[in-house]
């Protein structure tokens, strides 16, 4: 292969954290395009303004589910408004660094933490 | 390590390379000088000459060696065509050829050629009858492939040959992944040019086949000394071309018993995959395929992924998958076949060759399903079926 990920992405891509669904999620942020051959979904919990839980689907390469493995654990634990902080420059630098081929992965773990959230204030109001 | 990815390249066999060493150590004459030792290295690409000669049923001087297979498709395309210069023509070609012939004939259009491009079925098998219709007063050539690179189907060059034969139109058939596999005799087949390449048939890389019949017209690609009978200059690559004789010197001895073996392996391979997971779909001519080649698509799953598990396992395969292919589209022969993109990001080519064991087949259909589950289970789309 052509890609040379970094030993974080790899060890992501093959120990996922927070890989699944939450049944009872308040918020899920579908991201990506199948044709495209990424597609997220991002599972948020969350109680008095926190996100207290996060979980991920994806299907896509190595990069799509490393990047979506660590966003669930960076935004786990934070305010609503310190998720929406959270860019895709943030994911690539935890993950040291991503092929150039690869940054619309972590653009779209970004989208799908950002939908997420959409998804739970449009839910909240009702 | 578990190779299997020889439709990529194939290690280099051993005979071969002791072939070569005297060549690339004392034997460094440059064969166009005329001393008695000079004359050593000439005399050892006369007899790869003819060792590639035989291996096609051609005549030596119809040989040309090159680069390798990009080289020989280019000059194949491109030579026709220049030398019709000023006058265009039409090329025709199919929508699953290797980028060598795609991407060759494609630079055609740039130049006032008109390129045409032939649907292929569900298997992968062009369509005979379209073909039919585009040959026209201003086709010069069709360029087809003998087999295809990702899904092993074999294309009906002999019948293409037939329809073009009455008409004075040149065949070209992309014969690298074909070459070694399959017997190929030139003289049967009828096709006008042929490419081959050495380091698909464990010979070195960097060197190839042109088969161009008696009386063809094309311009050479490049131009210099008179090597190769004024079709393509530059000092001969000695080892290599010693290397590539030698390499068809064995095929054409051992085609057979590698046959059966290989085959055996791949079915045991392919028929141990569609029993132990689920939703698996075969991908290339269910009988008119090449004997060593194994293309599915795994449902729900993307084909980069699958490639990176079973490399943490020391297994090498391939994929038609964006992700691999370093652009945003899966493969195009794929897609040409009706494909959907979503299946084809999750291709996988698994392609084997002589230095396969029934143990190497036996290791991968273990870890093979345990991966596939894994990464299933991470997949909105799986759902646990």
């Amino acid at each position: 292969m052509d890609l040379e990920y970094t030993n974080k992405v790899l060890e992501y891509f093959k120990n996922p954290r927070n890989m699944g669904k939450i049944d009872d999620a308040d918020g899920i942020g579908k991201v990506g395009n199948p044709v495209c051959g990424d597609v997220m979904w991002i599972y948020i919990k969350v109680k008095n303004n926190k996100i207290i839980d996060c979980k991920f689907q994806t299907f896509g390469c190595v990069a799509a589910v490393a990047t979506s493995s660590i966003m669930t654990e960076i935004v786990k634990g934070k305010t609503i408004d310190g998720a929406l902080n959270i860019s895709n420059k943030n994911v690539v630098k935890e993950l040291g660094g991503l092929p150039d081929i690869k940054m619309h992965c972590s653009l779209l773990a970004e989208e799908g933490i950002k939908k997420a959230i959409e998804d739970y204030r449009s839910k909240s109001k009702t | 390590m578990i190779y299997l990815d020889y439709n990529a390249t194939t290690p280099l066999d051993k005979e071969v390379l002791e072939a070569m060493l005297p060549y690339l150590e004392d034997v460094y004459g440059n064969p166009s000088s005329t001393y008695a030792f000079a004359r050593k290295s000439r005399k050892a690409i006369d007899e790869a000459r003819q060792k590639a000669a035989s291996f096609l049923g051609a005549e030596p001087d119809e040989i040309i060696f090159t680069s390798g297979g990009t080289e020989s498709d280019n000059t194949a395309i491109k030579g026709v065509s220049f030398a019709r210069l000023p006058k265009k023509g039409s090329i025709i070609t199919s929508s699953i050829e290797h980028h060598a012939v795609l991407n060759s004939v494609k630079s055609l259009e740039k130049f006032g050629f008109e390129c045409k491009y032939l649907n292929v079925d569900e298997f992968g098998l062009i369509d005979l009858g379209r073909l039919k219709d585009y040959l026209g007063p201003d086709t010069i050539l069709v360029s087809v492939m003998y087999a295809n690179n990702e899904v092993g189907t074999i294309e009906p060059v002999k019948d293409i040959v037939r329809l073009c034969r009455d008409k004075g139109i040149y065949v070209h058939t992309d014969a690298a992944q074909a070459a070694g596999k399959i017997k190929i005799d030139v003289k049967e087949l009828d096709v006008d040019f042929l490419s081959l390449s050495a380091h698909k048939l464990y010979g070195p890389k960097g060197v190839g086949v042109l088969y161009a019949k008696r009386g063809v017209k094309f311009e050479p690609l490049l131009h210099g000394g008179r090597h190769e009978k004024n079709r393509r200059a530059s000092t001969e690559n000695v080892a290599g071309i010693v290397g590539l004789g030698k390499a068809l010197e064995i095929a054409r001895s051992r085609m057979d018993d590698e046959e059966r073996n290989i085959r055996i392996l791949r079915d045991k391979l392919q028929n141990g995959i569609l029993e132990r997971i689920p939703e698996v779909k075969l991908n290339g001519h269910p009988d008119k395929r090449l004997y060593n080649t194994l293309n599915v698509c795994i449902k729900y799953i993307e084909g980069e992924g699958m490639l990176t598990h079973l490399d943490f396992e020391g297994v090498c395969a391939s994929s038609g998958s964006a992700c691999t292919s370093g652009s945003l589209e899966p493969s195009h022969v794929l897609l040409a076949m009706g494909i959907p993109h979503e299946l084809a990001h999750g291709s996988l080519r698994f392609s084997l060759g002589k230095y396969n064991t029934e143990s190497e087949i036996d290791r991968v259909l273990e870890i093979f399903p345990p991966i596939v589950e894994k990464l299933r289970s991470m997949s909105p789309f799986w759902n646990g079926k």
